[in-house]
């Protein structure tokens, strides 16, 4: 049963309708980007779920990897005066 | 369920002086209900009990289209037709979302319908009865999705990172189905007395069967106890049965329709309704391949992949000619 090449994975990547960044959904199998595209559609959007669809192949998506996590994201820890609750603004000042 | 007693491979449940370092973060991460994602490190067992679980799940509802199935031909108006192919669509839709979680785990896709179609793999017991009548398709969106969803609502918060999300995705799109099976019995039961005695004989058949879905008891079983300190499993199969009888028997008799277990009674002491006893040697055949239409689905499915084989092929003909298209263009 498994006489051909297993076709790529494809990332799948929707936007919903009100004008949000496209967000990864799922994945699946296609041939191409086009067929990709197709699925995506039926798989991924039968409720009205988005008003735009990227497809991506898996294997082309460079990713950090668990072990990176604490050099890659623990310097923003210390960094508290990036938040604007960090700094305060007198009362009688009123909304800034 | 949808996934019937999920071995784990342990033989029993270590301690946590007894894990390795690995072993011990990995546990206390999913104590802390932090999810699990697919490049982190995890034990062999638990990798591989997802797979079978998740994998079985999705087997079930692909093989599940096929007892509705039987009837969007002949469904009885155009909107009933219109939503089981709706319903139908959807329940290709959750296989694909989970043989991809399953994937993350580093099996094949083709591995899995190798596993599917070869027999080796199991899929849920209650897709080997047969939908006799229209009746049926009323029974199994009340009764088969109502239990899947039981099972399927606190699988949500499971340890599995792209599990948890395919379940949440899932959950979103099932309520439909229980509402669309509840919405043809009671049609035929406020319907004439003959579509009454359908909705009836459908409950009857459907009954027992939706009650063995949830696997027999797990009380002492080391493989449930693993998946639950996993946090794949996240309660009992009786647990999960009682529940499903609680909320389902107001339902039937909202419907004035007899639920054919002539030991239900609703048992004030414990806020519970107590049961009669499930045929589990009923389940065993099933799940050992002599259910009604063990053999039926199996054939259909493989008929379909192999009826398939073309369309793939001319897709990944058209493919391999565009690409060497387009290279040949970029030279």
């Amino acid at each position: 049963m498994t006489d051909r090449k297993e076709w790529p994975l494809w990332e799948v990547f929707i936007r919903s309708q009100h004008g949000l960044a496209h967000r990864h959904v799922g994945s699946l199998h296609a041939p191409d980007a086009e067929m990709a595209i197709k699925n995506a559609r039926d798989v991924y959007t039968r409720r009205n779920e988005g008003v735009s669809i990227w497809v991506v192949k898996a294997s082309d998506i460079a990713a950090s990897s668990p072990g990176e996590k604490g050099p890659l994201f623990d310097p923003a820890n210390s960094k508290v005066y990036r938040h604007p609750t960090f700094y305060e603004i007198p009362e009688e000042l009123g909304h800034m | 369920m949808y996934a019937q007693m999920v071995k784990t491979g342990v033989d029993r449940i270590q301690s946590s002086e007894e894990m390795s370092p690995e072993e011990r973060a990995f546990q206390e991460r999913i104590d802390a209900d932090i999810k699990i994602e697919p490049k982190e490190w995890m034990p062999e067992a638990y990798r591989k009990t997802l797979i079978r679980q998740i994998s079985q799940h999705a087997h079930s509802e692909i093989i599940g289209m096929q007892p509705e199935g039987n009837w969007i031909t002949r469904a009885p108006t155009l909107e009933r037709k219109a939503i089981l192919l709706a319903k139908v669509q959807d329940e290709a839709g959750h296989g694909l979302y989970l043989y991809c979680a399953a994937e993350t785990l580093g099996v094949s896709r083709d591995e899995l319908m190798e596993q599917l179609n070869s027999g080796k793999a199991k899929y849920s017991s209650i897709f080997n009865y047969p939908t006799l009548t229209w009746a049926d398709i009323g029974a199994i969106g009340w009764l088969v999705d109502g239990a899947a969803i039981m099972n399927q609502v606190p699988l949500q918060r499971c340890s599995y990172g792209p599990y948890s999300r395919a379940m949440i995705r899932i959950c979103k799109e099932e309520s439909f189905h229980q509402r669309q099976g509840y919405d043809i019995m009671m049609k035929l039961a406020r319907g004439t007395p003959e579509q009454k005695q359908m909705a009836q004989d459908a409950l009857n058949r459907w009954w027992w069967p939706s009650l063995m879905m949830f696997g027999p008891s797990d009380a002492d079983s080391v493989h449930s106890a693993q998946s639950m300190k996993w946090k794949i499993k996240i309660n009992s199969n009786d647990e999960l049965r009682q529940k499903f009888v609680d909320q389902t028997v107001p339902q039937a008799e909202y419907l004035g329709l007899t639920v054919p277990d002539p030991d239900l009674r609703w048992n004030a002491e414990r806020g519970h309704y107590d049961f009669g006893a499930v045929d589990w040697e009923e389940f065993y055949q099933v799940i050992a391949g002599n259910g009604p239409c063990n053999r039926q689905r199996l054939r259909t499915r493989v008929k379909a992949y192999e009826e398939g084989r073309w369309v793939r092929e001319a897709a990944e003909a058209y493919a391999a000619k565009k690409a060497a298209r387009a290279q040949a263009k970029a030279a």
